[in-house]
């Protein structure tokens, strides 16, 4: 029996143990479902880190190609997820390092701001306000509110409440304290409520 | 309990990680303040969109030609 199994088995091994153990004998088809199961993921984060589509095409290859290299150092006391998305949160960051060549990119940007800190817009939604609008209209009213978050909260938000990873998980991907974590994940969901308000709020005279 | 203790609690009752005794408190709050009643609703909907729609997807097309190059440079090592 493996390392990884052995501090994976306290309950269920989780079933990414069994493919990775494959990868590591060799079996390349065993990294195929690898792949296949979480690159949506990789790619949406890669997507709103990024900001750019092709770039968020080479995080994917690259942050698959270093998790294979690396996949011996794999520890097995976090997630395979988990370890994964650290490399394409890292390999995004670095992406946009050269993008904006001497700009200083890191999860630490822009954030001294206390918008939404104190809710402001205290108007009431109507029933399903997304129903308003169509399907890539809200697509774009979703990523524009989203992209216009400082970095540092946009990445705390989207690995906590988009992709499911919990408090400490996030704390550890993005190398930030819980209650660091804890802070950025209520001022990103307060400032994204304000700033949905506007497109969501009960217009006046169309209440039931 | 005031609107800023209720709203640094705000996290907690919405990932529903608050002791019962806090949860009292909080529901008893908001019978008295349509504000946090309503900070409250709106940003868990916000949460729910987000995660229940697809804002930047992976057509198919493009998806398996990523997934090609990916797995044609694992089997030459890389
Ligand atoms: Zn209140």
């Amino acid at each position: 029996m493996s390392t990884i199994q052995l501090i994976a088995g306290e309950n269920e091994p989780h079933p990414d143990v069994a493919l990775v153990d494959r990868v590591r004998g060799g079996d390349v088809l065993a990294y195929d479902t690898l792949v296949r199961k979480y690159d949506r993921q990789i790619f949406r984060i890669a997507q709103h880190i990024t900001q750019n589509r092709e770039d968020a095409e080479d995080v994917m290859q690259d942050a698959f190609l270093k998790a294979y290299e690396k996949i011996d150092q794999f520890q097995g006391n976090s997630k395979f997820y988990t370890w994964l998305v650290r490399i394409a949160v890292n390999e995004s960051l670095m992406r946009l390092r050269k993008r904006r060549t001497g700009k200083m990119v890191s999860i630490d940007e822009d954030i001294e701001t206390d918008e939404g800190s104190v809710p402001r817009d205290l108007a009431d939604w109507a029933p399903d306000p997304e129903q308003n609008y169509g399907q890539a209209e809200l697509a774009e009213i979703l990523r524009k509110t989203i992209q216009g978050l400082p970095q540092g909260f946009r990445i705390v938000f989207v690995l906590r409440d988009v992709e499911g990873l919990s408090t400490e998980e996030t704390a550890e991907t993005l190398g930030l304290s819980i209650p660091a974590v804890k802070s950025r994940l209520l001022r990103a969901r307060l400032q994204l409520r304000e700033r949905l308000s506007r497109y969501f709020r009960r217009k006046r005279g169309a209440e039931k | 309990m005031t609107c800023s203790e209720f709203l640094a609690l705000l996290d907690d009752l919405i990932d529903d990680s608050v002791t019962p005794e806090t949860r009292a408190q909080l529901q008893e709050h908001l019978r008295g303040c349509d504000h946090c009643e309503v900070t409250l609703n709106t940003t868990r909907k916000t949460i729910e969109i987000y995660r229940s729609h697809e804002i930047y997807d992976l057509p198919p097309s493009l998806r398996e030609r990523l997934h090609a190059a990916i797995m044609a440079r694992c089997k030459k090592g890389c």
